[in-house]
Parts: C-alpha cells; sequence; structure tokens
C-alpha cells in the first residue's frame, strides 16, 4: 500500500467538529467516499471518511470520534482517490489487516495494480449458474445442503456454538468431487477476538492450507471503520484470484453480526434516521453489495463461494441481521442449540436449513443418481420422528402404535450417525448416502415413498430387504 | 450546462440548472453517468443518479438531455435483457465484457438490425393513434404490430414492404400540411400510462399452470395480485413458474434488487424450456429486467415503470401479458433511500409518505382494456409483484399498502416452507377477488367446479379446527369421522396442493388436470364415508390400493390422465368389494 501513503493535499479549515463529524471547508478534488486521514495537534492519526461532498463544505466522518480534534491545529489530508487493494500473486500466504497493511511481518505488496475494494457489479448476462457439487466431508451438508462453487451460503449461529469449527473443517476438507485440487481460501475475520484470529491462522498452518490462503483480520480492538473494509478487501482478493488467476476461491466472513453493528454504529453517529432495530434502512443493499460478489462467469475458469458467518442475537432467526442475509444468499445453515445440548456435532439443524443450489448440483454425474430421492425421504423420516418426538411430550409414548416407535427410533439414529460426526471425519457423498439408505432399512419398505424404486433394489442394504 | 454543487449517496444537486425540467436526464461528470432530475429549486437540480456516485467531485459537469426518461418500444425487446434504466445488458456484454462498468451507453434497440416489415394498409389511407399498419415477425412467437403512436393521426403516405432498422422511416404521415416519418420504434415516458378506450373486468382465468392458484385462488386476465413471504418461502420460484406456464402470450420478468445468480439460472431455463401450448423455446415470449441487488439502488424505482410500460405498449397490440416484479420491497426500500437522502419527512418505518401512491401508480396500471386504433383489439396486462416483509411479518408498510391495492393474495408461509410443503400459498390466509367472475369460465371447462373447490375448501378450515384437538389428545383419540376428515384434507394438501416446481410432469398442471387430480379426491372422500359407515376403520382406508393409485396422479402424464384417473373412478363404483379385490 506504499503509493498510497503519499497524501497530496490538506486542509486545516475545519468548521465544526461534532459527535463523529467534521465539517470542513471545501477543498478542490476531494472525493465522495474517499478514506482521509486526520492529522489530531497532538500528533495522532485517525482515519475517517467522506460522506458527504458539498461546494462549501465537505462532511467527513471520523473514526474513533471527535475527541481532541480542536479546530486549529487539526488538519485533514486526503489523496482525491477512493482505498484500493494492490494485487498480485504474491498476496497468497498473506496476513492483512483491516486497512490491507500486512500484519505477518512480511513485506509490502508491490504491484502495479490497484483494485478498488467495492469492486464493480457482474453483468447479470454475464453470469454462469452455478452448478459444481463441492464436497466438504459433511453429511449434513453435502448430503441435505449442498453447497456448490459459485454459491454464497451462510452459517447461521449462536453465541457458543461451534461455527468456527465447521468453518475450519469445511477449509480443510472441501474440495470438488473427485477431484483433488484445493480451493484458494480468502479469510476476512471482522471484529472478532485477537484468540479466534490467531486460532484460525494457526490452523491454516497446520494443515498445509496457508500457502494458498491470504487472511483480512480486524480484531476487536482494531478501529471500527476497518469492519465495513475488510470484507470488501477480503472480496476483491478474491476476485482477483478467481477472474484474473483462474482460481476457484473459498471465502469466510466471520462474523458478519460484527460487521452490522459497526454499520448501525456509524450511521447512529451521523444521525441516520434508523430502521429496524436502530440499523440503517439500506443495510439490505449494503449486504447485498459484499454477498454478490459470488458466483461463476461464463467463459471464466474460476469461481468465488462464499460462506458468511453470523451470530443470530438472542438465537433469533428474524433478527434484522439474519433475516436480512437470507433475504440476499442462496439458503443457509443453520445451527441449532438444541442439538448441540445432546453433544451432537455439527449441530446442524435440517429443518431451518436449506441450499438453493442444491437441485443444480447433485444427481447423475455429479454425485449420485439416487441423491435427490435419499435427501427427500430422509427429510420426510427425520420430520416425522420429530413429530412424533414432540407429542409423546404431551400424550405420552403409550399411545404410539409400533410403526411409530420405529420412526422415533430412526430420527434418534439420524442425529446420531448422520448428522453427527467427528470433526476430522471427511466422510465422501457415497458414505453419507449410505448411512442414510442403512437407517431406511429400518422403516417398512413400502413407506419408502419417495425413492424411485429401481434405487431401491439397488441401494437398500440386503438384510432388510429379505425380511 | 450546470456543475455538482452537492454529493450525499445516489443523490447530488447542480448548480446552473436553470432551464432544466423535472424527470429530465442528465449526464454526470467525465464519465457521463446517468441520472434524472427529480427536484428544481432556483438554478438548483436534485439528482438522483442511475449509477454509482463514489468518487466524483464537486464542480464536475452536468448536462442536461432536454429529455425525460423514455422507454424504447419496437421490435428486438423480447428475448432481450435490460437493466432497470433500459440499457441491454446483452450489448453490454459484448460491448464492455463481464463487469458493469460506470458511464456505459448502450441503445435498448438493437440500431443495426433489419427486420422484415408487411403493411398492413396502402397508402392514402387515414390512420389515428393506435391503428396497426402493419407488422413484423419479432420471434417465431410474437408478431409485433407496428402501431401509429398514440395522439398521431394523419394520412398515410409512402408506406412499403421491406426490411427496415428501427430508426428507418416504413412510412411517411401527413397532417396538418407537415409530413412526419414513422418508424419501426417508438418512444413513450415511462412513468406515464399509455392511453387505451376503455377497461373492462377481468372475467377470464389467467392459466398459471400451479394447482393452488389456478383453481382455489384464481387470477384474471388483467388482475392484480401479491405475493408476499419470508425468504426462502418460494417468492421466485413462484413467479418463475408463472412466467414459464402463463397462458399468455408475452411475459415480462422484472428482477428488482435481487439475486444475479437467480437471473443466470431464469436466462439459461428459458433457452432451454419450451412452451407448452406451442412447443416453442420460451425465451421467444419473454423480456427480462435485472436489476440486481448490487447494482445502483436508484435505477430499481424505475426499472418497474420500464417494465409496465413495455407491457402495456405489447397490450395495446391486442396480447395478454403477464409482468411479475421480484421484488417490489426492494423498490420500497430504493424510495426511502432516496428520501432520506432527500430530508423529507418520512412516513412509517422510514418509507416516504408517498409509498401508497407509488405503489398503486404501479399495480393500477394493470388491466384488460379495449385498445385504441383498428382493428379493433382486447388487451390485458396482469401484475404480480412480491413483498419481502422484514422478518416475516406482514404488519410491515409495505405488505400493508399493497394488500390495499391488489385483488388477489398469495400468502406464502415460513412453516410450510420449513414442512417442505411447496408451493408455500397458505390456504387459510391467501384469497382471491377474481374467483367469482371466473366461476363461467371455470364451470364451462367443468361445470361441478364450484362445488369441488367449495368443499375442498372447507375440509382444509375444518382440518385446521380439528387440529388443535389433536395437539392435546393425539390423532388415535379421535372419533373415526374426524379421522377420516383429516384423511382427506391431507389428500388434498399432498396430493393436490403440493405441487414440485421441478417435477418433470408436475411442474405444469392444466385446468382439466387439476380438476381432474381435486375431483377425484374428492370422490374418494365420498367412498371413503360410504365404507365407514359399513364399519371399515379409517386405517384400512388409509392403508388401501386405491388411495395410494391418487397419490400417484402427480406423475401420470397428461395423455395418459384420463384413463388414470378413469380406471379409480370405476373402482371406486365398485365399492367395498374393489378394495380387496385390488389388495390393500
Ligand atoms: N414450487 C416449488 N417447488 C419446489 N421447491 C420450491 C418451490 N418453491 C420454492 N421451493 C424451494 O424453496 C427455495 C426458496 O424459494 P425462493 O428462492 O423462491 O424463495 P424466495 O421467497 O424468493 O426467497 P427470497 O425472498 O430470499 O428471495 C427454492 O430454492 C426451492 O428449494
Ligand atoms: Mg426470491
Amino acid at each position: 500500500m506504499d503509493s498510497m501513503q503519499l497524501f497530496t493535499r490538506q486542509t486545516k479549515a475545519i468548521s465544526t467538529a461534532r459527535r463523529s463529524l467534521l465539517i470542513i471547508e471545501s477543498i478542490p478534488g476531494i472525493r465522495y467516499n474517499e478514506i482521509v486521514d486526520v492529522e489530531l495537534g497532538t500528533g495522532e492519526i485517525r482515519s475517517g471518511q467522506v460522506i458527504e461532498v458539498g461546494k462549501n463544505t465537505t462532511v467527513v466522518q471520523v473514526f474513533g470520534g471527535v475527541s481532541e480534534v480542536d479546530l486549529l491545529n487539526s488538519k485533514v489530508r486526503y489523496k482525491g482517490e477512493t482505498l484500493k487493494l494492490p494485487v498480485s500473486p504474491d498476496i497468497l500466504g498473506r496476513i492483512f489487516d483491516g486497512s490491507g497493511k500486512p500484519i505477518d511481518g512480511g513485506p509490502p505488496i508491490i504491484s502495479q495494480k490497484y483494485q478498488d475494494i467495492n469492486g464493480v457489479p457482474a453483468n447479470p448476462a454475464s453470469r454462469m449458474p452455478p452448478a459444481e457439487f463441492i464436497e466438504t466431508g459433511i453429511s449434513a451438508i453435502d448430503g441435505l445442503n449442498v453447497l456448490v462453487r459459485g454459491q454464497k451460503l451462510p452459517i447461521f449461529s449462536g453465541s457458543g456454538l461451534p461455527h468456527n469449527k465447521i468453518a475450519a473443517q469445511i477449509i480443510r476438507q472441501a474440495s470438488l468431487k473427485g477431484k483433488s485440487e484445493d480451493f484458494a481460501i480468502v479469510f476476512g475475520a471482522i471484529g472478532v477476538s485477537y484468540d479466534d484470529a490467531a486460532h484460525f491462522i494457526s490452523n491454516l498452518e497446520e494443515t498445509g492450507a496457508l500457502s494458498r490462503a491470504v487472511g483480512f483480520i480486524n480484531t476487536a480492538s482494531s478501529p471500527v471503520i476497518e469492519r465495513l473494509s475488510t470484507p470488501r478487501l477480503a472480496l476483491t482478493a478474491a476476485e482477483y484470484l478467481a477472474w484474473e488467476m483462474n482460481m476457484h476461491v473459498l471465502v469466510i466472513l466471520t462474523d458478519i453480526t460484527n460487521y452490522a453493528d459497526a454499520l448501525r454504529e456509524l450511521a447512529a453517529m451521523r444521525g441516520e434516521i434508523p430502521s429496524r432495530r436502530g440499523y440503517p434502512g439500506y443495510m439490505y443493499t449494503d449486504l447485498a453489495s459484499l454477498y454478490e460478489r459470488a458466483g461463476r462467469i461464463s467463459g471464466r475458469e474460476g469461481s468465488v463461494t462464499i460462506i458468511p458467518i453470523l451470530t443470530m442475537p438472542d438465537d433469533d432467526i428474524t433478527h434484522p441481521i439474519p433475516d436480512l442475509t437470507g433475504y440476499i444468499t442462496e439458503g443457509q445453515i443453520v445451527l441449532s442449540r438444541p442439538l448441540d445440548r445432546k453433544r451432537i456435532y455439527p449441530p446442524i439443524d435440517v429443518f431451518l436449513s436449506l441450499s438453493r443450489m442444491m437441485k443444480e448440483g447433485i444427481g447423475e454425474g455429479k454425485t449420485r443418481e439416487d441423491h435427490n430421492n435419499v435427501f427427500m425421504q430422509s427429510y420426510a423420516m427425520y420430520a416425522e420422528g420429530n413429530y412424533l418426538r414432540e407429542i409423546t411430550t404431551v400424550i405420552g409414548s403409550e399411545a404410539l402404535t409400533d410403526r411409530d416407535k420405529v420412526y422415533l427410533n430412526a430420527a434418534d439414529r439420524f442425529e446420531r450417525e448422520f448428522i453427527a460426526q467427528d470433526e476430522n471425519s471427511r466422510r465422501t457423498v457415497e458414505e453419507t448416502l449410505s448411512i442414510a439408505w442403512d437407517i431406511f432399512s429400518m422403516l417398512p419398505e413400502e413407506d419408502l415413498k419417495l425413492i424411485n424404486e429401481a434405487y431401491i433394489k439397488k441401494y437398500l442394504p440386503e438384510p432388510s430387504r429379505s425380511e | 450546462m450546470g456543475k455538482i454543487w452537492r454529493i450525499s449517496g445516489p443523490v447530488i444537486i447542480a448548480e446552473d440548472m436553470r432551464g432544466s425540467q423535472v424527470y429530465e436526464v442528465v449526464e454526470i461528470g467525465e464519465e457521463r453517468l446517468n441520472g434524472e432530475i427529480i427536484g428544481l429549486e432556483q438554478d438548483k437540480a436534485v439528482i438522483q443518479v442511475y449509477e454509482d456516485t463514489v468518487g466524483l467531485t464537486v464542480g464536475e459537469k452536468v448536462t442536461g438531455t432536454g429529455e425525460i426518461l423514455m422507454a424504447e418500444l419496437g421490435p428486438g425487446l423480447v428475448g432481450n435483457i435490460y437493466d432497470g434504466v433500459q440499457r441491454s445488458l446483452v450489448t453490454m456484454k459484448d460491448e464492455v465484457g463481464d463487469f458493469l462498468h460506470r458511464g456505459v451507453r448502450t441503445y435498448a434497440l438493437d440500431r443495426e438490425k433489419k427486420w422484415h416489415f408487411i403493411p398492413a394498409m396502402k397508402a392514402g389511407a387515414q390512420v389515428e393513434g393506435g391503428d396497426v399498419i402493419g407488422t413484423v415477425q419479432e420471434t417465431g412467437l410474437i408478431e409485433h404490430r407496428i402501431m401509429v403512436p398514440p395522439g398521431m393521426s394523419g394520412v398515410i403516405d409512402a408506406i412499403e414492404e421491406g426490411d427496415y432498422t428501427v430508426e428507418e422511416s416504413i412510412a411517411l404521415l401527413k397532417s396538418n400540411g407537415k409530413t412526419w416519418p414513422l418508424t419501426l420504434m417508438q418512444r413513450w415516458p415511462a412513468r406515464k400510462p399509455r392511453p387505451y378506450k376503455r377497461r373492462f373486468d377481468p372475467q377470464d382465468l389467467l392459466v398459471t399452470g400451479t394447482r393452488v392458484i389456478d383453481y382455489l385462488f384464481p387470477l384474471a386476465l388483467g388482475g392484480k395480485a401479491a405475493i408476499p413471504g419470508g425468504f426462502g418461502t418460494g417468492k421466485t420460484v413462484n413467479l418463475q413458474q408463472m412466467v414459464r406456464w402463463s397462458q399468455t402470450q408475452l411475459n415480462i420478468y422484472v428482477g428488482c434488487g435481487e439475486r444475479g445468480n437467480e437471473m443466470a439460472d431464469v436466462l439459461q431455463s428459458f433457452k432451454e424450456l419450451k412452451d407448452p401450448a406451442t412447443g416453442r423455446y420460451l425465451q421467444e415470449k419473454e423480456i427480462f429486467i435485472a436489476n440486481t441487488s448490487n447494482m445502483p439502488v436508484v435505477a430499481r424505482e424505475i426499472s418497474i415503470f420500464i417494465g409496465i410500460t413495455m407491457a402495456e405498449y405489447y397490450r395495446d397490440m391486442g396480447y395478454d401479458i403477464l409482468l411479475v416484479a421480484d421484488s417490489t420491497s426492494r423498490w420500497a426500500e430504493a424510495m426511502r433511500e432516496i428520501g432520506a437522502r432527500l430530508e423529507e419527512t418520512p412516513g412509517e418505518e422510514g418509507f416516504p409518505t408517498y409509498l401508497g401512491s407509488r405503489l398503486s401508480a404501479f399495480y393500477e396500471r394493470s388491466g384488460r382494456v379495449e385498445c385504441l386504433g383498428s382493428p379493433g383489439r382486447i388487451g390485458s396486462a396482469t401484475v404480480i409483484g412480491a413483498v419481502s416483509p422484514p422478518g416475516a411479518d406482514f404488519s410491515e408498510p409495505v405488505t400493508q399498502s399493497t394488500l390495499r391495492i391488489v385483488d388477489a393474495l398469495y400468502s406464502l408461509d415460513v412453516a410450510l416452507a420449513n414442512r417442505r410443503h411447496f408451493p408455500t400459498i397458505n390456504w387459510l390466509q391467501s384469497y382471491s377477488h377474481y374467483a367469482d367472475s371466473v366461476n363461467a369460465w371455470w364451470e364451462k371447462v367443468s361445470p361441478d367446479y364450484t362445488e369441488v373447490r367449495n368443499q375442498a375448501l372447507i375440509t382444509l378450515q375444518k382440518e385446521a379446527e380439528l387440529e388443535e384437538i389433536v395437539r392435546l389428545v393425539g390423532p388415535e383419540a379421535l372419533p373415526e369421522n374426524d379421522k377420516l376428515l383429516l384423511l382427506i384434507a391431507r389428500m388434498i394438501r399432498e396430493d393436490f396442493l403440493m405441487q414440485s416446481a421441478y417435477h418433470p410432469v408436475d411442474t405444469y398442471s392444466n385446468p382439466k388436470r387439476s380438476h381432474l387430480m381435486l375431483s377425484t379426491i374428492m370422490k374418494f372422500s365420498d367412498f371413503a364415508r360410504g365404507l365407514a359407515e359399513e364399519g371399515m376403520m379409517v386405517s384400512e382406508i388409509s392403508a388401501s390400493r386405491i388411495k395410494q393409485r391418487i397419490s400417484r396422479m402427480k406423475d401420470v402424464p397428461d395423455d395418459e390422465i384420463d384413463q388414470y384417473v378413469d380406471s379409480i373412478r370405476q373402482d371406486m363404483a365398485g365399492g367395498a368389494a374393489s378394495l380387496e379385490e385390488g389388495g390393500v
């Protein structure tokens, strides 16, 4: 980012400092939305952003607030340019902060190429519908909520639930079925604790994934404004790797809740009229400007797949953060506290989770011919078992028929054998499907209504068939 | 020429703008970004910018074009994909590549392409606005009727068959001593409804191929409907199904502030899927507008009006048009954002106070009309808008304002989505005011339609009442006749209402098929009641072969369904004996 250090112009004409805003006399060439430096009389430097440009006055929001700003000695320095990231293949294996500066002790990235971190929208007519199955090795995902290249599929978690562990498992295991080719990983940590960030990096190191990874880390103690630039830097790196280096890129952004809270905090300081729960009315559009950077482009090799992670305040899925995210992403993986209490890992709630791109990614030639049928039957079986479990809490299990008891049992097995797995176990999709078949063999065969007869012949384990 | 005076998000103020008019289109800065004047005060103009304003600076030039925002109308619209301000995304892809850089200019209609024009009248004919002077075969499915633009009249002078670009003169119109060239293309201000002779009440069914809509909550040609639902409840899939299968001549899909991948998917599938009525590719009867959520917010607002203007234009040719907008909430949010920048006093939840009137300015442009000009034509534009209520809470302003305007409501239900009951149209909350007016249409197809529909609705209603009790005492504790009702209700839900968009056969259900399916279930209900009266247990009835065969109706192709249903009905006519023979 060295060329960025050369500020060209500055002004001392600050007329007002209030809340987090400075009103300065307009200066030629200052650009809407650019990031500026505010130098205090004490020599301390804070960053700020131009949020309104007028002919006479310009409004700058100072990150970190205006305390100690004085109107006589403080200066605003600007460069007439919005925030850009230097890109080159050398970014792989590197860790940066939320302003794009290296924090791994390595040299700055030298490049002729600077990309605006806001990106440029892809032409919808140039997009290619995502359809290639990604094998994560996790049954609840590969079997029931398939992830495909170019998809944006968030994890809706709650505080204390093991979303980081799941993300780490996906990073370690994700690959295209039958190919050993690995994803490039771009990791954007937004407002996370120092320990979490360190843990993620050491995880990447241990598995040898660091050499094909790029990290952008904004810890809870770093500037709030950089919570907004961190995911944009990460996505800019991802787009560069995908569209120019032809790589398949998996982007993990965590925690979007910290991002949204930063958005709210900065909007409130500007005195904007808030929408639901104090979040700004444009939060949908703002989140979309991140998530929509996922995709495939026809005629280009690479892809950008995004897994945003968020913690639902109060486990409430109607809270604006998960709600607006769900309105933008192509499904969601929802973690369940009750399953977690039962010590089921990964505690994925099958009913609330959904991958909207699943049907494109599965079937013959992609996963296996019976995948969709197995998915539907598993779902129906588990739903029935769950329903029965619910009514037994009211009316007791005496009222159940023998058939009902089989379903209760099947639902238990489904949780313990299909959903649950070790954090280090990597199941192939065939293994995942055969676990489901194994459980189906408990059911009366005529109950397998959602499965094509030919698949029943082919895949249903023998012992039950001869009964 | 003016200069930028202030920049605040997508709204800028320019000075030295005396002489401009409200809604005039302007070009801003070095990159000539597109914008529209939304207010004037002294020499200053408030401008909403259709492109990203990041990086603009004070003093950059602002030039008026002297024109308000027009939609280009003419051959070449069908099959095309536009952004919110009607730039062809296909042309942009060819000319500037895969990413939408700012300031790119393209025409909506190709200026080079020649169309074969066949006149429908001779020189010397007296014409007025709306008269059809000839035709162009736009696609295999659309005969594009070239009309005299509304408001013009005179005598046709030179008119000749031949190949023309959209700008070349195809005929001359003499009027009051002046001569005007007529072209294949005309332009119309997007915010202004196109005129017609008179309006009719909608009365013919718009066949969508979705059973729960066509049979229970029917939509009429020229009607207006809303489809609200939380995320993932199926708004997009439902709308896509409707533009896929509706028996209309032309459909317009407005993707407003939604997903890019979804657009890619719909575009691709329309290249591959065929229209059930004509066997031709669906692309030949669709126009797409794609202003995805990451494209400039301001363009969302106008995209809906561009879409409805195109719908009216084809309606004026005498066609039935369906326009779907996904999602009107994103459109309303765009207005909210601009309103906030203008520091207007906001209404509920920050939406502008004119939210309701802007929504009705859109929905009210639907309708079934007698078109201007001769030969006499009747055309219709039907409008369906998706609504995305925050937290799936329908009490919010956009849903509520919309409900005051529309005549049919398809209420999507999160609980049904979690149960994977698709479409998730809730049968207790949805309604259609067209149900009575399309009755006559339905009874021509099936005389017992009204009776079957009512029976089904009553059964579903009773089921909802019984469900409460079941939660308390369990299903086994109910008397047999209630168990039977639950069985029939379940059959209605699972074997009739549920309809997978991805099922190769069942994705489209024509009215006759829909009627056969539901009337068979209702016949089974009578049949089963008879058996129950004779003492048969509901659990036995439920396990019968006949019931299983009914649940397979969805898989039976259209050309076999009559026979399939016939044999079920014959067996039912055989009474209890047939159950035993068929084997349980
Ligand atoms: N008719 C249907 N048949 C089968 N599956 C359906 C149907 N409708 C919806 N679905 C399923 O539900 C998912 C979500 O549907 P859809 O994308 O239409 O939701 P939406 O209401 O548009 O959500 P959002 O507001 O987030 O855009 C689909 O991906 C599909 O899996
Ligand atoms: Mg949708």
